[in-house]
């Protein structure tokens, strides 16, 4: 089969500018997260890996992600079969809004909680006076964690579910089964991988959140840091070494991430080409 | 234009982008796991002829279509387009024009902007000015009766009338050949009847140098001056629709181009028999034996004739057009046979479901000779 | 009204779980977006149009915003030409290694932007691996315009390319033949064929590159500096005015780049809607 770019000497102009950007753009950051981190050998990797504000910031964070993903599946499931399974007036504005947080950016989105929960906010006065602390505290690290991920699952399903349609449920229904058994049996065995993946984007993203957490976080060492936050003091503490130390962990994470990803979708494809 | 194919073949391998390539469904396999898509295939087209390239899927017919318009590199062997070697020359400068099944109308483009883009798409120093580009655009539009239709984008049309933009666009550079794949596939049966004819017509009128690939033996045989019929990446027969119906070249070819009915059973003395079932079959080896024959060349009669003893029942009924078409069966047959009679018969006989009937075949084909015979029963001694 | 319409049609409905989705769905969508984006408004009802036009055409914020518009749009050209280039490379051609660049694309997207951010940050740095190649040159990158963009650019890679990569992998092998059959060159084949059936998705990845890149601060603020005038970008403000405790003046910028990004997203929604429709058989 002939096709268009398919001379040699265009293929290989193409390829070879390609491969040069990503090196540079993309290879090359990575391999220096590492580089710096392990500038000054293993032993002090290790040492700054041991660190109390890092292992309190690893701790914290994995609060955070262990609360936000949960909530964000929950959600992101409902939102998909209501938007996807049933025709009412609004449903394409409610579309339009769970995609709000993608277009905020992360400070205003830290902002407006800020605002609300904060010492001068609306709701400020009244936890004030029955002494809950959500901003400048983990509680307020969720919100907006919360906030800034909740497109992810429901931006995963909601295509697939619309093309997957949904007579197979329908038949279930004939069939008397009942709700539950009809998600369990029926809807879930056709969106796990997408349910998979919108999980992993959504905890990718949860782990890793600084714009908007930075605004909430108040940043007390060893309290509210996150990693990405201890990343940012560090840094800013001229400790390069340490801040990428915890910063080689987050990019372990995102390369975890990817894997994870191009797995998803080598499996699909396989499965694709087998029927 | 003439074409000339010498040994043209193709064989897809394991690998490359070839295999990935719609070419390579079916096909002979190879015994070292490549597929054989084509046997070198010697093949001669005259100027001004119009030739169906016929077969069931799988067959090598598109892909010697794709190799003649460039599309596909063939192995080995070569193409003349009358005295111009075009073996190795891109399918840009090739000077076809192709038709695709599916249209492959420029959905971004109106109809005018499709059917000028190869005029458009020439260099600066040989492209016409854009009131010529205009005028020639208009007057192939006017002669697939789309004038009217310029500004519409393809989406607003029909399937026939896109179909018939996409035959425009590739004439619109006077092509040397017009190579259409399967063109009126994806249509519905009335509209490609239409098509069809409207065709025919328009290359009586032109008269270019055409090839067209289809798997319906009815189009083949209506629209083509010959017809090379090919299967499992062979040609089987190239011969006038004619000569292909009266004396097909071998079995897969009588097979291919219409309805069949088997009857195998023992010979001896040049009398078959099957159970209960007699026919004479002069000039036929003792053995066993398998012949074939067509639903319209079977009588049916309500007593056995003196060449044939062959007690059948009537299983279904079916009128269509001029004829009725009966499905019988009988004890000694493996599968039903399907006669196609006229009303007239139809109706001195009386014929309903269930009815038992005597069939007495006009002619008998045989395939497993060296040269394929046809023979006329005589009276059973 | 809304209610009544719903009671309308629920005897159609033939799948369980209306209620039940509508209300988790409604709940979490009030608390979790609507009831802090009020208090936004809320904060802003509390000043008077000449504050709020004060606040937001500080010459410092002016030059805010044109850094930030700048760099984003630079950015988003860049994303477009070579997402595209890396869209077409990734669908169109096979090469060793091509999973991996494949895989690496969601890099960005995967990857902490404040690790990005200090990463870049170092690399560019005058004494950096990239940086120190560069400052002979006369290019410094770190605490200018062009390192934001860079770190905006880096950022939003992921969009035009897995935008215009699977349109390319439905692109029909006909329409390249097409093109071909009828004598246009590669060049013109590409631009006046295959562009175009691209484009809807390069438009929209490019403008999503550009909403991201505007609202981007944890990659932009270590490679930036925050020189005032030159290197601060209006997130930078908010979260300047924030440790100020200058509530108003930061939700009188937040409205603006809340604003300025919900209309893009609504534009580009609105015209890829149009586009979309013009190709399946609307009226031209």
């Amino acid at each position: 089969m002939i096709r268009i770019g398919d001379a040699p000497s265009v293929r290989r102009l193409l390829i070879g500018i390609a491969l040069t950007l990503t090196a540079l753009l993309l290879l090359l950051p990575l391999v220096a997260i590492f580089a710096q981190a392990l500038m000054s050998g293993i032993d002090v990797y290790w040492q700054n890996l041991s660190d109390t504000y890092t292992l309190a910031a690893i701790g914290l964070t994995l609060l955070v992600a262990v609360i936000t993903v949960p909530v964000n599946l929950i959600f992101g499931v409902f939102l998909a079969w209501l938007v996807t399974r049933f025709a009412f007036p609004g449903r394409r504005l409610l579309q339009t809004l769970i995609d709000i947080p993608f277009a905020v950016s992360p400070v205003v989105a830290g902002l407006v909680y800020l605002l609300l929960y904060g010492r001068n906010g609306w709701l400020g006065g009244w936890l004030d006076a029955h002494d809950i602390q959500i901003m400048f505290a983990w509680p307020g690290i969720v919100l907006v964690t919360v906030f800034v991920t909740c497109p992810f699952v429901a931006r995963e399903l909601i295509p697939l579910m619309q093309a997957q349609g949904s007579r197979e449920e329908e038949a279930a229904v004939t069939l008397g089964a009942s709700g539950w058994t009809i998600f369990r049996r029926v809807t879930l065995p056709n969106i796990r991988h997408a349910l998979l993946y919108g999980v992993i984007l959504t905890n990718a993203r949860a782990v890793g959140e600084f714009g908007a957490v930075s605004v909430v976080a108040g940043a007390i060492r060893g309290q509210t840091n996150t990693l990405p936050l201890q990343v940012e003091q560090l840094y800013q503490d001229y400790n390069t070494v340490g801040a990428f130390t915890s910063a080689s962990l987050l990019a372990l994470l995102a390369l975890l991430t990817l894997a994870a990803k191009a797995a998803l979708e080598w499996r699909a494809a396989r499965r694709e080409t087998a029927t | 234009m003439s074409i000339r194919l010498s040994q043209i073949d193709k064989t897809y391998g394991n690998k490359g982008r070839g295999s990935k390539g719609r070419g390579s469904k079916g096909h002979g396999h190879k015994d070292d796991g490549r597929t054989r898509a084509l046997e070198p295939i010697d093949l001669d087209i005259h100027d001004g002829e119009l030739i169906g390239l016929l077969g069931p899927s799988g067959s090598g017919k598109t892909t010697l279509l794709r190799i003649v318009a460039g599309l596909e590199q063939a192995d080995g062997g070569t193409i003349h387009f009358g005295e111009r070697e075009v073996t190795h020359v891109h399918v840009r400068d090739r000077r076809i024009g192709f038709v695709f099944q599916h249209y492959a109308l420029f959905r971004h483009m109106s109809v005018f902007d499709n059917v000028a883009f190869g005029l458009t798409a020439m260099p600066r120093s040989q492209r016409p000015s854009s009131g010529e580009i205009r005028t020639r655009v208009m007057q192939l539009l006017e002669m697939v009766r789309l004038q009217d239709f310029a500004e519409r984008f393809p989406a607003q049309l029909s399937g026939g009338q896109q179909q018939r933009v996409s035959l425009a666009r590739a004439l619109a550079l006077k092509p040397d050949v017009l190579l259409l794949d399967e063109p009126f596939g994806a249509l519905d049966a009335k509209v490609r009847q239409e098509l069809r004819r409207w065709l025919r017509h328009l290359h009586e009128e032109l008269h270019f140098t055409s090839l067209f690939v289809t798997h319906d033996q009815e189009e083949a045989l209506e629209l083509s001056d010959r017809v090379v019929v090919m299967s499992n990446g062979r040609v089987e027969q190239i011969a006038t629709p004619d000569t292909l119906y009266r004396q097909p070249a071998n079995r897969f070819v009588f097979e291919f181009l219409g309805d069949v009915n088997r009857l195998e059973g023992d010979i001896e003395d040049e009398v078959l028999t099957c159970g209960n079932a007699r026919v004479a079959v002069p000039g036929v080896e003792d053995g066993r034996r398998e012949l074939l024959l067509r639903p319209h060349e079977i009588r049916l009669d309500d007593q056995p004739g003196p060449r044939a003893h062959l007690p059948v029942s009537v299983t279904a009924v079916v009128p269509v057009g001029a004829e009725v078409r009966i499905e019988l069966e009988a004890d000694w047959l493996g599968e039903p046979w399907l006669a196609t009679i006229s009303h007239a018969d139809f109706e001195r006989l009386a014929i309903t479901r269930g009815k038992r009937l005597y069939a007495q075949p006009s002619r008998l084909h045989r395939f497993d000779t060296p040269r394929p015979q046809t023979l006329a029963p005589l009276s059973i001694s | 009204m809304i209610a009544q319409a719903l009671t309308r049609r629920r005897e159609r409905r033939v799948l369980p779980g209306f209620g039940l989705s509508l209300g988790v769905s409604l709940t979490f969508v009030s608390l979790v977006l609507l009831l802090p984006l009020t208090s936004l408004v809320g904060q802003l009802s509390q000043l008077s149009w000449s504050q709020y036009w004060f606040l937001i055409t500080d010459p410092r914020l002016l030059a805010s915003y044109t850094v930030t518009l700048l760099a984003a749009a630079v950015a988003a050209l860049f994303n477009a030409v070579f997402g595209l280039l890396m869209a077409w490379v990734l669908v169109r051609y096979e090469f060793p290694g091509k999973r991996l660049v494949d895989a690496l694309m969601d890099l960005p997207f995967a990857l902490p932007t404040a690790v990005a951010g200090i990463t870049l940050a170092t690399l560019y740095s005058s004494n950096g691996w990239i940086g120190r190649l560069l400052e002979p040159l006369g290019i410094s990158v770190s605490y200018t315009w062009i390192g934001i963009a860079l770190a905006m650019a880096f950022t939003s890679i992921p969009f035009v390319v897995r935008t215009v990569q699977p349109v390319l992998e439905d692109l029909p092998a006909e329409v390249d033949e097409a093109a071909m059959t009828l004598g246009a060159s590669d060049g013109l084949a590409f631009r006046r064929v295959i562009l175009p059936y691209l484009w809807p998705a390069l438009v929209t990845g490019t403008g999503l590159a550009f909403v991201r890149s505007l609202g981007e601060f944890g990659a932009v603020i270590f490679i930036a500096g925050g020189k005032p005038y030159e290197t601060e970008i209006t997130s930078l403000m908010i979260f300047v005015k924030l440790q100020e405790y200058d509530y108003a003046g930061a939700s009188a910028v937040a409205s603006i780049v809340l604003a300025t990004s919900l209309a893009l997203l609504l534009a580009i929604n609105l015209w890829q809607g149009r586009f979309i429709k013009r190709l399946h058989g609307g009226r031209g």
